[in-house]
């Protein structure tokens, strides 16, 4: 030994470390100790290659590199002495994993030492070989394992067992060497050799059906016997634990009756009576009597059915569910989730257990209970679970509420029995953890809100109650927003009131106010502050009285830093300022979003969630050149019924508007005049007078056709109309159309280029008459004028005179200015308007038009509709 | 040499053993899946923040990585198992306890400073106990006559060499 050696003991080198008082003094120690083991090893010093080895696995375990140490372990491996070679596989063990390279070194040094003379050195190679053996090394030394699961002394063979596993996992055809060795070691007495054997049986009868097979056959009844004998042993205090024999060995036995039990009648048979035993005997105020219990409960449930001891199984785990101990209730909830394919009724009656487990201060067991409960809840109990789970929500953690409210979402959302109940249980969850959810729940409530037409009222009504008290989180502010800007004339009105409400009085100022509310809150963010924006538009054009002051609100936004409030302030600004004709269709209310096309999007990818119920509205105003497709949805959505202004028509028209070159400010002048029509006009103009409830889905229909329409080409359109002309062709009618303004005074003389087609009776009845009168300009036989002459026969006047007709796509219509609108009784005058058609389809298709005529009689609105599909054929 | 496709989870039931101190100290890792020591480290950085955490009287298991990981206290250490979601977790309770009774029949009442200076010790044990993730032996009482031998072994072959080297050094002066 070298007297003057630096180095110091591995004791003291701890010591040193430990009395460290920062990180970095720790490291300096840590450095300097590396340095003289690197010196050593590069001397191929062999007087402390153990102690240093020693120290190595200790700056390891500090989280230290160690790699230069590697070789280190080789060198004691192959060193003769026992005390060598135990810290040399140790330190292998812990410095090398099976990845790496170096290990196929020590293949020799293995294949000796589990060749020695010294059990205890065949020992240590085998619990190395065990531990990080890889597949070449598992390959190359099977056959010394193999002969070692004979070995005279026990604690070799159970060695040299567990070794066998992981030679059989890394080398699976290796399988079939140890089946015969496996069924001798499995007859043993000693609980070494059996806990492992059975344990290498479980995982021979995992890789190899014929080992499966083999032990079913051979060795069931006898480990059937030695469970019996351990259940039945008297007390063995060498493998006591509280009162248990040998709980360990008992486990294994279940679990390896449960692999030879499973799907075979005859096998189950043989192991009732001992699980029977077991289920009943076994103490169950202990962890180890209830780690049996735990094995005994998932063998019944997994091997051949006999009633009665699944009876035995679920009542355990009901104790284990009322069990005061947290790990218990925590297996019994694992379990449960088992249990409920094989008995789904026996879970269900410990429903009211698990419930309260969901709302137990351990997370751990609030997780499970959670997803186990969610796999509880069907149509019966969707009700009383979802209310309870609600209830909860108020309480939870706060770190607990994303997980709960996804699941309560996901419930209501799959197992609503009404659209009412889930809109009332979704504004509960997001009462109590709006800023919880994520976006899709709120996105698709939405979609389920437009859905249900006949309840927009009181939903919105509901919204603006839950924004009263629940104002502070961030989904309830965002869909009541969206609501009340789709819908708020209902709430102010208290229209579509369901029994069970009461009226609630909101003037349009107070709706205004909670929009104004939410955009001002600090902790809004920039999507509920866009969405504010469109509300405000929105309602600005439902609450005309509030005009000035949405104006003024949405002009506060104009020198926001963000630059999406500010440009969308700005556009806004620009149409309530300069585009009021414009307006109110702009606005319309948003058409029935599609529900099947949300949740396949859902399932997709999320995203595009956003663009289906997040997007669309706020496309509306911003996209006005871009995104046509957003604006008309609006001008086709039917169901509102308000006032709206008329000159909606096609995407071009609108275009065109937006560029402000088509109609004139005098045109523009008399159109402001409020003429009573509105988008149910529309609505009705485009289907043949179905119930308001049912426009949601018709409206559908036409957006699918026209937009269909617009991919592919007008020759497909016609070949698809073409059986129905009046229905289909009425449909797409839609996408274009104009409407009515009022013309000045004087009517315009009719011309008479071309008399060849006769004049039309377009509308007849008893008081009203419509006239048709056609001409044509030469060259361009396409384009159809149209003079309209409007008789009234009555004796009454017709005031507020609207003339509206909508066409198919391939026609493009523009309407002229009546001349008046007012219509004198008795025949006494009329009105005239003229109309531009223009036929794409010019020598294949005749015209058809849709029309609608409203009209005041002594103030009370009066409407007629018809439809034309007598043109003349080359029109 | 390694495949990625190996699935971890069938190499033993027992994934890996740690123990680590209350202040996040590691004192004993044995790792029976693969992993490499880049995940070693974070694996057990990311346990000793979730189960150094948790409350004294909640349940022993926690889930991590689609894996369960049982974890029990005794006195300053932490003693971790990590197995697969559907495994016996009492079972690994008792599989701690038995690796503390052991500790603690050999050491005469363990503490943590025993496990610091006597490391290996520790270890030699652990190996007794469990090879390749499964348990090796459940009496206690063997598993304390073999690490007794195989220590006697150690200190037979010690003095051995210092009675060599006493007559080496008799001889040559």
């Amino acid at each position: 030994m070298n007297p003057f050696s630096s180095e110091t003991r591995l004791r003291d080198m701890i010591r040193a470390i430990r009395a460290c008082k920062t990180a970095a003094e720790e490291r300096a120690v840590v450095r300097k100790e590396c340095a003289s083991i690197r010196a050593a090893v590069s001397d191929n010093d062999n007087d402390y290659r153990h102690r240093n080895l020693a120290k190595l696995m200790f700056i390891h375990m500090l989280g230290y590199p160690t790699h230069f140490g590697q070789m280190e372990c080789l060198k004691l491996i192959a060193a003769p002495g026992f005390p060598e070679k135990r810290i040399g596989y140790l330190g292998l063990m812990l410095l090398l994993d099976e990845r790496q390279e170096v290990l196929m070194l020590v293949t020799n040094s293995l294949k000796q030492d589990l060749n020695h003379t010294n059990q205890y050195i065949v020992g240590l190679a085998l619990c190395a070989l065990g531990n990080i053996s890889s597949a070449e090394m598992a390959r190359d030394l099977a056959p010394e394992v193999e002969r070692l699961l004979q070995f005279r002394d026990p604690n070799v063979r159970k060695k040299a067992a567990l070794c066998s596993i992981r030679i059989i996992k890394k080398v699976p055809d290796l399988a079939e060497n140890f089946v015969n060795p496996v069924a001798s070691l499995l007859k043993e007495k000693h609980h070494g050799v059996l806990l492992t054997a059975i344990q290498l049986c479980a995982d021979l009868c995992t890789v190899s059906e014929e080992a499966l097979e083999y032990f079913r056959k051979k060795c069931t009844e006898g480990l059937v016997k030695v469970l019996k004998d351990a259940v039945n042993s008297p007390y063995a205090p060498e493998y006591d634990i509280s009162g248990i024999a040998d709980p360990f060995l008992q486990i294994r036995l279940l679990r390896i009756l449960r692999i030879l039990g499973h799907g075979d009648a005859d096998a189950s048979d043989l192991m009732n009576d001992v699980l029977a035993q077991v289920a009943t005997k076994t103490e169950s105020n202990k962890n180890a009597g209830n780690a049996i219990l735990y094995e005994c409960v998932e063998t019944i449930m997994s091997i051949e059915d006999s009633g009665g001891l699944r009876v035995l199984a679920i009542n355990i785990l009901g104790r284990f569910l009322s069990n005061r101990d947290n790990n218990i209730r925590y297996v019994a909830l694992n379990m449960l989730m088992k249990a409920i394919s094989v008995d789904g009724q026996a879970v269900q009656r410990h429903r009211a257990t698990i419930l309260e487990c969901v709302k137990d201060s351990d997370a751990s067991i609030r997780k499970r209970a959670l997803e186990l409960v969610y796999l509880l809840v069907n149509e019966t109990n969707v009700k009383p679970l979802t209310k309870e789970l609600i209830d909860y929500l108020e309480v939870s953690d706060q770190d607990f509420k994303g997980d709960l409210t996804a699941r309560i979402c996901s419930i209501v959302e799959k197992l609503s029995p009404q659209k009412i109940w889930y809109i009332d249980q979704m504004l509960k969850v997001l009462c109590e953890a709006g800023n919880y959810v994520k976006d899709e729940v709120w996105h698709g409530l939405i979609v389920v809100i437009t859905n249900s037409t006949n309840l927009h009222g009181y939903t919105v009504r509901s919204l603006y109650r839950a924004i009263q008290t629940s104002g502070d989180q961030e989904a309830v502010v965002r869909v009541a927003v969206w609501c009340i800007g789709e819908y708020g004339d209902l709430l102010v009105n208290n229209i579509g009131m369901l029994d069970l409400e009461e009226p609630i009085t909101v003037t349009e100022n107070d709706a205004v106010d909670v929009i104004e509310a939410a955009i001002k809150r600090h902790t809004s963010d920039l999507t509920t502050r866009a969405m504010c924006l469109i509300a405000l538009l929105k309602l600005s054009s439902r609450f005309p009285s509030c005009s000035q002051r949405i104006k003024d609100i949405v002009n506060q936004s104009k020198g926001s830093l963000l630059l999406e409030l500010q440009q969308r302030s700005i556009e806004f600004d620009s149409i309530l300022e300069k585009h009021q004709n414009l307006r109110s269709a702009l606005v319309e209310r948003m058409p029935v979003l599609d529900e099947a096309t949300y949740s396949g999007r859902r399932a997709g990818s999320l995203p595009a969630v956003a663009s289906t119920s997040q997007g669309n509205p706020l496309q509306i105003p911003n996209g006005v050149p871009k995104t046509m497709d957003a604006p008309l949805l609006d001008l086709l959505d039917l169901s509102a019924d308000e006032p709206a202004l008329q000159n909606s028509s096609g995407p071009n028209f609108l275009q065109d508007l937006l560029g402000g070159d088509i109609l004139s400010s005098a045109s523009q002048s008399g159109t402001t005049q409020p003429q009573k029509s509105g988008t149910d006009v529309l609505l009705d103009l485009l289907s043949t007078g179905s119930p308001p409830a049912q426009n949601g889905s018709s409206t559908a229909d036409i957006l699918s056709i026209s937009q269909d329409n617009n991919k592919t080409s007008v020759d497909a359109l016609n070949s698809l109309s073409s059986p129905m002309v009046t229905s289909v062709q009425s449909t797409p009618a839609s996408s274009i159309m104009d409407l009515l303004d009022t013309f000045g005074p004087s009517p315009t003389v009719p011309k008479d280029n071309d008399p060849a087609y006769p004049p039309l009776v377009a509308f007849e009845s008893s008081s009203l008459s419509l006239i048709f009168n056609f001409s044509k300009q030469p060259g361009s036989p396409q384009i159809t004028q149209i003079e309209a002459t409007f008789t009234n026969k009555s004796s009454d006047i017709y005031t507020d005179f609207i003339f509206q007709a909508a066409v198919p796509k391939f026609l493009q219509l523009h309407l002229e200015p009546a001349s008046s609108n007012t219509l004198p009784g008795s025949g006494n005058g009329s009105i005239t308007q003229k109309l531009r058609v223009t036929n794409n389809q010019h020598g294949k298709k005749s015209l058809v038009m849709r029309i609608r005529i409203s009209y005041k009689l002594n103030n009370k609105d009066m409407l007629e509709e018809g439809q034309i599909s007598n043109f003349p054929r080359d029109l | 040499m390694h495949k990625p496709g190996v699935d971890p989870k069938k190499l033993g039931r027992i994934h890996f053993v740690l123990l680590i101190s209350r202040q996040g100290k590691v004192r004993l890792t044995k790792w029976y899946s693969p992993y490499s020591q880049k995940e070693r480290s974070k694996v057990i950085r990311e346990l000793s923040g979730m189960i150094l955490t948790r409350g004294p009287k909640l349940c022993n298991f926690v889930e991590w990585r689609g894996f369960k990981v049982v974890y029990k206290r005794y006195a300053s250490l932490y003693f971790c198992m990590c197995i697969n979601q559907e495994d016996n977790e009492l079972e690994i309770l008792e599989i701690i306890h038995h690796f503390v009774e052991i500790l603690d029949r050999y050491f005469g009442s363990v503490c943590e400073l025993d496990l610091i200076f006597n490391f290996q010790k520790a270890y030699y044990m652990l190996d007794e106990i469990l090879i390749a993730g499964e348990l090796q032996e459940s009496s206690k009482k063997t598993v304390a006559r073999l690490v007794s031998a195989q220590d006697s072994l150690v200190e037979a072959a010690k003095e051995e060499a210092n009675s060599i080297s006493n007559i080496i050094a008799q001889a040559t002066k």
